[in-house]
């Protein structure tokens, strides 16, 4: 077996110094202390917002019908709007002068902490309102204990949401019932979605170390807390969709804590693309 | 203006007419609005249908352009704005298909006519959209070209459209507004923001200047058109007012209006200015421009694509409907 070159370069050392000194790293960003919890659990609020609103206006112009061009770019500004007053509040509880806009276009995937689920492609769109249903039935019971927060700032901010989500999971459930309960095609399709998002739900009812601290200060709810209404939820609507909710209990997990799919890693190459190519400017 | 090179029967003379098409001549003279349900002429009916059909056409093929830069937008406040205005477009589309209903075609007709070829759309829509500045340009230019031709129409002979237009007016006057203030930060902001302005404006002012149609000063067809007061002024009037409000509006951008020719004219009282090149407009018109096969394209797929999702909510329906009736036969 052949050995791999040696490499010795005698003033390695040299060089790491002269390179250091010609870059420039800005440094990241901490948290203000005691803030850390708060902070990255507002970052999967806004992060989950963001990114599934960016997916959602991908269909702008390309949907089945006019209607549902309409509708999507509705529920999509509702994510954008949301994105704002989450990652505005992330900025403030952060205390180190980053906007909602800074958070949004100039971090990495790594420091991304929303759920996996949004990221995955659009698909068809039987698969685009499978995502959504799945998220919504998640997002109304998220807001709805979010509203009886200890910080107020949360609170309001969870109350307006809310009225939003409502609408969501409304039209979510009534089109998976309605395709599911469609054609053969169509109970084909959603069916298909179904079984390919499935894996996908568990992680929206893990718990961390952040989420219990948060948990514990009565800001956010433990994420455990919210699965048995999501699950009566969405059991009466895949059930009057005719659809068979998947046997596996394992789910694909990671986004919470900056693990991604490959998939994120193209939605900010796309969404970031202005302020990395023309830092610094007002648009 | 979305709709161009709209045609129509050539004019008859009063003494041509039948008592019921003088009666209607007359109607529409005195101001009176017509509704979908009065008598019409056939080629009142024919005209308006295929200039209403063009017209909402051209809305929805006009999501595209825009919306190839939403996931892109470089602010969230951006990204809403934009999102807003595009949805705004799709909106126009849905009341200008009613207002065709009304007059005896279905929209899946008109869609079907569009997908095959046999309607068009404005030709300003198969221009590329290639920076973001494009996205100030399109909604300063191109809204505000199609404003000058839309705010005249709101006082149209056919009460269905007239009321469409006196809703889109309201926000197209609003989408040119935003236009310009993305134009106002690029043009005030770094070299590199400034040099896209100007580029979007070089690109995009004789496509603009095209949305208006090639004169029809002599048009027997124009003629017909305005005595039925589906079209309220000619092309020329239209072109001429639009340059005179934009290029001031230029000016204070600290952006060139790319022709050279563009003076002051006292005796007028407006600009002359250089005809766009008319070749040109033929070979978009003929599908030759750069982006017809990918709108037309794109517009044919989302409507393939969502067959099966359609064909889904209507199965669903039927059977909705067949489980409640032997309850009501009971």
């Amino acid at each position: 077996m052949p050995s791999l070159p040696d490499m010795t370069t005698p003033d390695v050392a040299e060089l790491a110094r002269s390179a250091a000194a010609h870059t420039h790293h800005t440094e990241i960003p901490k948290p203000d202390a005691g803030q850390e919890a708060f902070f990255e659990v507002l970052l999967r609020l806004g992060d989950a917002t963001l990114i599934l609103g960016h997916r959602v206006s991908e269909w702008c112009g390309h949907s089945p019908a006019l209607e549902e061009d309409i509708a999507l770019a509705n529920v999509s500004l509702d994510l954008i709007g949301q994105t704002q007053m989450w990652l505005g509040l992330a900025g403030e509880v952060e205390g180190k002068g980053r906007s909602a806009d800074d958070l949004a276009y100039l971090r990495d995937a790594w420091d991304f902490r929303n759920l996996l689920i949004v990221e995955r492609p659009n698909g068809d769109f039987g698969h685009t309102l499978m995502r959504q249903f799945l998220f919504d039935a998640f997002h109304f019971e998220l807001l709805k204990a979010l509203q009886g927060s200890s910080d107020p700032r949360v609170a309001e901010i969870a109350a307006k949401a809310s009225k939003e989500v409502a609408y969501h999971l409304e039209r979510s459930s009534d089109l998976v019932i309605r395709l599911g309960d469609g054609t053969d095609e169509s109970r084909r399709r959603m069916q298909d979605a179904l079984d390919a998002l499935w894996a996908y739900t568990g992680e929206m009812f893990v718990a961390d170390d952040k989420d219990r601290e948060v948990a514990a200060a009565g800001i956010a709810p433990n994420p455990e807390s919210l699965r048995a209404a999501w699950e009566a939820t969405v059991r009466d609507v895949l059930g009057e969709a005719t659809l068979t909710i998947p046997e596996s209990t394992f789910s694909h997990k990671g986004g919470k804590n900056g693990v991604h799919t490959e998939h994120l890693g193209f939605i900010l190459a796309e969404m970031q693309f202005l302020q990395r190519a023309y830092p610094g400017c007002n648009w | 203006m979305y709709a161009q090179l709209v045609s129509t029967e050539g004019m008859k003379k009063p003494e041509d007419m039948t008592p019921e098409e003088r009666a209607f001549q007359e109607r529409i003279d005195r101001g009176e609005k017509i509704e979908p349900k009065e008598w019409m002429p056939e080629g009142y009916r024919k005209t308006l249908i295929r200039q209403i059909g063009q017209h909402a056409h051209s809305e929805i093929v006009g999501q595209l352009p825009e919306g190839n830069w939403i996931t892109r937008a470089p602010t969230l406040e951006r990204k809403a704005i934009l999102l807003a205005k595009v949805q705004d477009e799709a909106g126009h589309g849905l009341y200008l298909y009613c207002a065709a209903e009304t007059l005896g075609v279905s929209r899946d007709e008109l869609m079907e006519r569009l997908h095959s070829g046999k309607m068009k759309y404005s030709s300003i829509f198969n221009y590329p959209t290639l920076t973001w500045a494009d996205m100030g340009a399109v909604g300063w230019l191109v809204d505000g070209a199609a404003i000058m031709n839309q705010v005249p129409l709101q006082r149209t002979s056919f009460g269905p459209y007239s009321r469409a237009m006196i809703r889109i007016c309201k926000e197209e006057s609003f989408h040119q507004r935003q236009g310009y203030a993305v134009m106002m930060k690029m043009a005030a902001g770094t070299p590199a923001q400034k040099a896209m302005a100007q580029d979007a404006l070089n690109r995009l002012w004789y496509p603009s200047l095209m949305m208006f149609g090639p004169s029809d000063k002599d048009s027997v067809h124009s003629a017909q058109s305005m005595a039925w007061k589906i079209k309220m002024n000619t092309n020329d009037e239209l072109r001429q007012k639009f340059v005179d409000q934009t290029v001031p509006q230029a000016r204070y951008l600290g952006l060139t209006v790319p022709d050279p020719e563009l003076k002051w004219n006292e005796e007028k009282g407006g600009y002359d200015f250089s005809e766009p090149d008319w070749s040109e407009f033929f070979d978009v018109i003929a599908g030759n421009g750069p982006c017809n096969k990918d709108r037309l394209g794109a517009r044919v797929k989302a409507w393939d694509d969502g067959a099966w999702f359609r064909e889904g909510l209507v199965a669903h329906a039927e059977k909705a409907a067949a489980r409640r009736a032997p309850i009501a036969a009971e």
